[in-house]
């Protein structure tokens, strides 16, 4: 078990939600949008290495730009 | 009493197909997340009573993040209960998703049925709901849907009646994810599928390489199908339709009247060489129909067929991905690119679709660069008419020119401007196969937009200029500016009459530059000049009402300060 940065997270590797550091709006659209602690998301891609990254979850595929992925931490086997 | 009707669900489930299939109001809809940034109301009729139906902005939660999600929110909490009704539309292939916000509303307690839309679709990608049991746990009605074809559109309206309105225990956050994760495991199965075709696309649109690969060519087709339609639809139809049957009736009016009376001149214009000229006579039965309906209209009509399409697929929510780096520089963030394709096509629906962007920075710094650099379909048609018959390589340079001070422009503001970006967060949508009738519904409504807005305002440019021009009344105009647009843009001072008249609406200019008998450099100068300033006064009119009287003046000092530098510096470059 390791915790990363979503943005450290390599193509199609999986992991569980682990920490979300983020102000309350923000945490309350990941909320809606099904981004929460213990969720398991996929991550597809990322541009670049200052760049958006592409995740899926659940059926879902959602882009986030680089400084809203940094702010989650994923743990990963 | 039911009064209203109020639509509301996750962005890009659809919600304005089922408004246009309830009301008879068409609007516009496309696959991604935010076509809809107004609240779109309409009226049907049940059981003999009018009710009003709303169609809210896509939302996830009833916690509000962006200004016109919020709007959504207030006008739902703001309705009596026993006066509405909320049908909460549901994307029937991403039910988990969907269904946060649906728990939501029933906490609320507000009266509620469920549609579970694009229902041909989940049963397409081997999802299955079990609709009585989700109906059981929910308590509230559940009517799968296909909007697209108007399955279960009646049975939904025949069910409305049912609606109690209940009072049901909250949730934690947290909670409400457990709940539909029982809920989900109960009422949904998943037949086990192979990787299809079209999900190795999906997935290699969103990888850096593959994705540019296919974003560069898609971008590249569009353009080139853009042109070969339009240059078709004038060579072919509306030019034969002009020189064959419309102009020997105006050669029998132009005698009938005269050709020095001053009715001649408003209607018929200048004869050039004694012809009637459909480009430089100026009347407003010769250049401006021509204007409209030979240079502009074939145009809007190729590029919003082709916009449709790439809409439909879902291809911009991916370019949004793609650009996201390029536009944080600017101070935007990759969603910024869907107001800037739809400026393309005219910057008002540009302007009005930065509402998507969260921050008020964001959206004057999109507004300003979309009013600027961004050359409408009008304004590329003059610049096809004007410049393509002397080079391509002309054509292409103003864009690049315009590119230039895009970037340019952008990277600056991001400097100047007060106040912070958010991040790009964003959904991505499966590719869909367009659906004929939804493009075509999309493509008369725009032809309509443009022929209802633009038409009048170009007759009336036109018969302004007449009348200016015959009392001469442009001379003082031209006097005052002679210096900036002679010494500093090497153009002659006649040109500034088209330049002023160009903030009006930019097709209304392209009928006075001809005259003037322009030299090559010149041209391509008039044509950035025109392409710089603000295209139309309806941009001018969205950009106070979104933004404000004082952003609109920054945005106009802005202008012109670019203008002056552009033609100055071109200019003294160009040989």
């Amino acid at each position: 078990m390791r915790k990363i940065s979503l943005n450290q997270m390599r193509g199609k590797q999986k992991g569980f939600i682990c920490d979300i550091s983020a102000e309350a709006a923000l945490q309350n659209k990941f909320m809606g949008m099904g981004i929460y602690k213990g969720r398991e998301i996929t991550k597809i891609s990322h541009i670049g290495l200052k760049g958006p990254v592409a995740i899926k979850v659940g059926r879902s595929v959602l882009v986030l730009g680089h400084s809203v992925a940094s702010k989650i931490t994923v743990e990963i086997q | 009493m039911i009064k209203k009707i109020f639509l509301i669900g996750n962005p890009n489930v659809g919600k304005s197909v089922v408004f246009s299939r309830l009301t008879g109001v068409q609007v516009i809809s496309s696959n991604y997340a935010g076509t809809t940034v107004e609240i779109t109301r309409g009226f049907l009729k049940l059981g003999g009573k009018e009710i009003e139906v709303v169609d809210l902005p896509g939302t996830y939660s009833l916690e509000a993040s962006s200004k016109s999600e919020e709007a959504a929110v207030v006008l739902l909490k703001e309705c009596p209960k026993e006066e509405c009704v909320v049908v909460n539309i549901v994307d029937s292939t991403n039910l988990e998703r969907n269904l946060y916000l649906t728990l939501q509303l029933i906490e609320e307690g507000l009266p509620l049925i469920v549609a579970l839309n694009m229902c041909d679709e989940a049963k397409h990608q081997g999802v299955s709901l079990d609709v009585g049991l989700l109906e059981k746990i929910l308590q509230v009605p559940v009517v799968p849907t296909c909007a697209i074809t108007g399955l279960g559109i009646k049975l939904l309206l025949e069910r409305i009646s049912e609606i109690k309105p209940v009072v049901r225990q909250k949730f934690l956050h947290r909670q409400r994810w457990q709940e539909i994760g029982n809920i989900i495991e109960q009422v949904q199965k998943l037949a086990h599928r192979h990787h299809t075709l079209r999900e190795t696309l999906e997935d290699a649109s969103v990888k850096p390489f593959s994705g540019s690969v296919i974003a560069i060519g898609v971008m590249l087709a569009s353009f080139e199908i853009v042109r070969f339609i339009g240059e078709n639809l004038i060579s072919r139809i509306a030019d034969p339709i002009f020189f064959n049957f419309y102009q020997p009736f105006l050669i029998k009016l132009s005698s009938f009247l005269g050709e020095e009376s001053f009715i001649h001149h408003l209607l018929i214009g200048d004869l050039i060489n004694g012809k009637i000229d459909f480009k430089q006579s100026l009347g407003l039965l010769t250049t401006a129909p021509y204007i409209e309906f030979a240079m502009v209209l074939p145009y809007i009509i190729s590029f919003y067929f082709v916009l449709g399409l790439l809409e439909d697929i879902g291809i911009l929510p991916r370019l949004a991905m793609l650009l996201d780096n390029l536009l944080h520089n600017l101070g935007l963030h990759g969603f910024a690119i869907i107001p800037v394709l739809l400026g393309l096509g005219c910057n008002v629906p540009g302007i009005l679709a930065t509402r998507n962007l969260e921050s008020r920075r964001e959206r004057f710094i999109a507004s300003t660069l979309i009013s600027i650099g961004v050359p409408c379909v009008a304004l590329q048609a003059m610049i096809f008419g004007l410049l393509g018959k002397i080079s391509g390589y002309y054509v292409s340079g103003v864009y690049l020119v315009l590119l230039a001070i895009w970037l340019i422009l952008g990277v600056i503001l991001n400097r100047m401007a007060k106040g912070y970006s958010p991040e790009l967060l964003i959904e991505i949508p499966p590719y869909r196969f367009p659906s004929l009738m939804i493009l075509w519904k999309k493509l008369f409504l725009r032809i309509k937009g443009f022929l209802i807005e633009a038409a009048p305002l170009v007759l009336l440019g036109v018969l302004i200029i007449n009348i200016l021009l015959y009392f001469r009344l442009f001379d003082i105009l031209t006097g005052i500016s002679a210096p900036i647009v002679k010494g500093l843009f090497g153009l002659p001072k006649e040109s500034v009459v088209a330049l002023v008249m160009g903030l009006f609406r930019k097709d209304v200019a392209v009928g006075m530059l001809m005259p003037l008998a322009l030299t090559a450099k010149q041209l391509f100068i008039t044509a950035v000049l025109l392409a710089i300033s603000f295209p139309c006064v309806a941009t001018f009119i969205v950009f106070f009402k979104e933004l404000g009287i004082k952003d609109l003046i920054k945005a106009c000092l802005i202008m012109l300060a670019v203008a002056l530098i552009t033609g100055t510096v071109l200019n003294l470059t160009l040989h």
